[in-house]
């Protein structure tokens, strides 16, 4: 059933209200610009589909168009941050950190100033735009960064909240967002601390952890509810902070189910399974199933339909957790 | 800032010892790059001992000038012209990288104090610069932001995206100073990639351009106050530079650009002698 201490919203099963993850972008930087006069937006000449244009409507003279150059964005940003400000950089994530990595390498991470790096429209379920700009390496690329932390929203309420608390951290972030509406589960009284992770679901007994991060989390939890129905019990933990990985909370749940399963929109390679899999591997192995892109590229196509043809959609979840199950030890 | 004849004769003593230094450092080093920072030893010393609001005893003061460099192989002579300014002791330079040192073989912001930015990977300076003068512009802060940038990270497309924004957003707060000493690792820059007509890319994107002789103390500080005055533009002072300047056997000469002393391209000569022989040359030459 539900966790009730992550007093999600009601109904989330049958008719959820729905928003993209970057919707909660553009409202927690409005009110994150509200807060802190250091805030700063820059975009590289996607204003609309970043939602950076809420922040360039309330505070025109904190918003600063650099044009489609993604590497000056970085660089830009490094400068102001270095300076004093705390610069938000909106663009795709194929291109923001695909294309400025070493720029976010040196100038941010290394340079050691407090940018937050926005990566748009990660994913396959940007649907019809195809491969080139479906993000799916971007966690790997930022997760190996020292000094970054690394956020995947669950909804747009929970990146509301983050985008809150990456502008107060004092440090660089990278935020990964989505394009498509998906279910809002969690709600203002939902807690969020970066790197927490909070179980949404926990069955009696249960016997496979499912770890899941961005929009994906709401498959998790239908397929936990399918699995129920089979007796099957798991628990859903949300991991919004990739890094630093909360291994207080995986680890105490790999002990209790002895089964982990990972849920993510990225390539299985070093991602938040690869994350879980790394910490695990030497705090205490565990079978593990790993739900996400399989070494491949995307393609066109809606968004449901490629996530499902790629193997994250709830079915997959469901045939990952019983897979676990049984390569688990589990002593009865 | 206007200067005298005893300012100038002053900046080029400093200029001298910084030289000194430099070929001392690289061949304790063992590594490093020797070219660049020979050649702009001049243009150093100027910004360090004339132009540059700073102060040695605090690196963090607030309303300092900052000197972002882009270039950051040539980090020996930033070090060299802050040690002999008082930021840490000349004997310090000894240590350039050399484990635990502050003293990196690229520069890092966060090891030495008054080093502004982590440098080396080429072309971010540039955007780097534009970035904190606009900021800076935002809190009408009135100190100048200057960056030394290389003619081969002209190659590089960030250094162009930040002059176009630089260009775009009129930062009058900044002042680019460009090592035009026509050598890459690999060749002369022409030949690797030609880069002319420069000063006119420069106005094309919106920067008001100044040529000097990177050389002539009084042509350099003269260009950064023209630079101070003009209110409309940031400006580019195209400073023409003979790598490896004040060692003639090596002048010139691109096969230096990455190597110390002892390294040459073409002698093997051991480090020691090669150091005492580029130290004789620098003082057979000073002006």
């Amino acid at each position: 059933m539900i966790n009730p201490e992550a007093k999600l919203a009601a109904n989330i099963f049958e008719k959820p209200d729905t928003a993209s993850t970057r919707e909660g972008f553009g409202k927690g930087v409005v009110e994150a610009g509200k807060a802190d006069e250091r805030v700063v937006v820059l975009t590289a000449d996607l204003a609309e589909s970043t939602q950076a244009h809420h922040f360039q409507k309330a505070f025109p003279e904190r918003f600063i168009q650099v044009g489609v150059a993604e590497q000056n964005l970085a660089t830009v940003a490094a400068g102001m941050a270095n300076y004093g400000k705390i610069p938000f950089i909106t663009s795709y994530a194929a291109f923001n950190p695909g294309r400025n990595w070493e720029q976010i390498r040196t100038t941010i991470a290394l340079n050691d100033v407090p940018v937050i790096v926005c990566g748009m429209h990660a994913g396959v379920s940007v649907g019809p735009d195809g491969a080139t700009h479906q993000a799916l390496e971007d966690i790997a690329m930022m997760r190996a960064l020292p000094r970054f932390t690394v956020i995947s929203a669950c909804d747009s309420e929970e990146g509301r909240k983050a985008t809150l608390a990456a502008a107060k951290l004092g440090s660089p972030v990278y935020m990964r967002w989505g394009r498509e509406k998906s279910p809002i589960m969690t709600t203002a009284e939902t807690p969020f601390e970066i790197g927490k992770a909070m179980e949404f679901w926990r069955g009696e007994s249960p016997s496979v952890a499912i770890f899941a991060t961005g929009s994906l989390t709401h498959n998790a939890l239908l397929a936990a509810r399918e699995l129920e129905k089979e007796n099957i019990s798991v628990v859903v933990a949300n991991v919004h902070t990739i890094k630093p990985l909360d291994t207080e909370k995986i680890l105490s749940l790999a002990r209790e189910c002895s089964a982990v399963v990972s849920v993510e929109e990225h390539q299985v390679h070093g991602g938040l399974g690869g994350a879980i899999a790394e910490f695990l591997a030497s705090e205490a192995p565990t079978p593990m199933e790993f739900v996400g892109m399989h070494d491949k590229f995307g393609q066109s196509g809606t968004g449901a339909e490629l996530i499902e043809h790629y193997g994250m959609g709830v079915k997959s979840i469901i045939e990952a957790v019983k897979k676990a199950k049984e390569r688990s030890v589990k002593p009865s | 800032m206007s200067i005298t004849d005893a300012d100038v004769k002053n900046i080029e003593s400093k200029a001298l010892a910084i030289r000194k230094t430099i070929i001392e450092m690289l061949a304790e080093a063992k590594s490093g790059h020797t070219s660049g920072p020979l050649g702009m030893a001049d243009i150093f010393a100027a910004l360090y001992f004339h132009i540059l609001k700073h102060d040695p005893k605090n690196p963090a003061w607030e309303e300092r000038d900052r000197l972002i460099l882009s270039n950051g192989h040539i980090t020996p002579v930033r070090y060299a012209a802050m040690a002999h300014a008082g930021y840490f002791p000349v004997e310090e330079c000894m240590t350039l990288r050399k484990f635990g040192s502050r003293l990196q073989g690229h520069p890092e912001r966060d090891k030495l104090p008054g080093v502004e930015t982590t440098s080396g990977p080429l072309g971010s300076g540039i955007s780097q610069a534009a970035g904190y003068a606009y900021a800076a512009r935002m809190d009408n802060k009135k100190f100048r932001v200057f960056c030394a940038t290389s003619d081969g990270e002209h190659e590089e497309g960030n250094t162009w995206e930040g002059a176009m924004f630089a260009g775009k957003y009129r930062l009058t707060n900044l002042t680019a100073i460009m090592d035009r000493n026509n050598i890459q690792i690999d060749g002369n820059t022409e030949d690797v990639m030609p880069l002319e007509p420069l000063a006119d890319k420069y106005r094309a994107f919106n920067w008001h351009v100044i040529e000097v002789d990177g050389h002539n103390i009084r042509e350099f500080v003269d260009a950064c106050d023209e630079a101070r005055s003009i209110k409309e533009k940031p400006t580019m002072i195209l400073a023409h530079t003979t790598p490896g300047k004040g060692v003639p056997s090596i002048e010139g000469d691109y096969r230096w650009h990455g190597n110390p002393p002892g390294k040459g391209p073409t002698d093997k000569i051991p480090a020691d002698k090669q150091k005492e022989t580029f130290l004789k040359e620098l003082e057979a030459n000073k002006p």
